[in-house]
């Protein structure tokens, strides 16, 4: 089983919690997905909304494990900062380490991840880098003392899904034995089947399910998709050939012709 | 004296983080802060005076992805 720094989750769903229609869609979401671990943020607080103060209440209320984020962070600077800020404040030292390299894709810096990784790793963190597929970037991570690695599917709120199926196989295939975790830019439940098809340990994901529709039923489809496509995993899919095969038997066929 | 308190420049009468917290009615709240960019953990709020145009930073659980 899937083990994050010596915790093993029952799910292989992580959830956000961003960007839903209300509160109590929140929280029904998060339950239908039966997720037991969700990210969440520090953001400024007002003493006139108090709004982060109302949000903490519910999300201690589900009883879940918290994975706080660094998103929006540029820079080394800034990242290991709110990762400080969060343990103090969520009481963890469980961080998903994002350093942002470009505005219109999000995707990360690598060059500040891995400085970043390095020295929170160094302060007894235990960190989920927000990464891409790339393998000499994912050989750093680990260097650093990352135990997981969650790249990307696609830029985060895109819905593209996979975007590079082969870049993702030749992690799993490197990393057999390194927790992975498709955080980012999956829309549908099958492109999260895919990528559990392709070995991954679990899907983390966030706007796919807020935004959707009906945010609730599209956590439960995401649930059983990411559990489908784990079965399939471990069940060993057939090889794949180009010529048909027929399935029924030839031998003993009437001759009718 | 005056402070940027989130971003906005803000009078403040505390002569310490935790005192400014306490101005804020955030004294009791689930908040971490820094100063200047830097992290001051909750222990050392008391300890950690304030002065003319300084940056405090209040934040506190949020929604995230």
């Amino acid at each position: 089983m899937t083990m994050f720094y010596g915790v093993e989750p029952k799910s292989r769903f992580l959830l956000g919690t961003a960007q839903y229609p209300s509160p109590a869609i929140l929280s029904d979401a998060v339950r239908a997905s039966q997720a037991e671990i969700v990210t969440v943020s520090l953001r400024r607080e007002s003493a006139a909304g108090r709004a982060g103060q109302a949000f903490w209440t519910l999300i201690r209320d589900l009883g879940l494990r918290v994975l706080p984020n660094t998103a929006g962070c540029h820079s080394v600077k800034e990242a290991v900062t709110t990762a400080h800020m969060a343990r103090e404040v969520f009481d963890t030292p469980w961080i998903k380490l994002e350093v942002i390299g470009e505005a219109d894709t999000l995707q990360p810096d690598v060059f500040g991840l891995v400085e970043a990784a390095r020295i929170l790793c160094g302060e007894g963190f235990e960190v989920f880098p927000y990464c891409t597929e790339d393998l000499g970037v994912a050989e750093r991570l680990v260097e650093a003392g990352c135990r997981v690695l969650m790249p990307w599917g696609a830029p985060i709120g895109s819905g593209l899904g996979l975007n590079n199926p082969f870049g993702l196989r030749t992690l799993r295939a490197h990393f057999p034995d390194i927790p992975l975790v498709v955080d980012a830019g999956l829309g549908l439940p099958s492109q999260a089947a895919a990528a559990m098809e392709l070995g991954y340990d679990a899907i983390l994901l966030n706007t796919a399910v807020a935004k959707a529709g009906d945010p609730v039923a599209m956590a439960l489809a995401f649930a059983k998709a990411i559990e489908a496509g784990r079965l399939a995993f471990e069940a060993g899919p057939m090889e794949t050939r180009d010529m048909a095969a027929p399935s029924t038997p030839v031998l003993g066929q009437a001759v009718l012709a | 004296m005056q402070i940027m308190l989130n971003g906005e420049a803000t009078d403040l009468a505390a002569d310490t983080l935790e005192q400014a917290l306490q101005e804020l009615d955030l004294g009791k709240a689930v908040v971490a802060t820094a100063l200047n960019g830097d992290f001051v953990p909750a222990r050392l709020r008391s300890v950690t005076a304030l002065r003319q145009g300084d940056r405090i930073e209040i934040v506190a659980p949020m929604q995230g992805g």
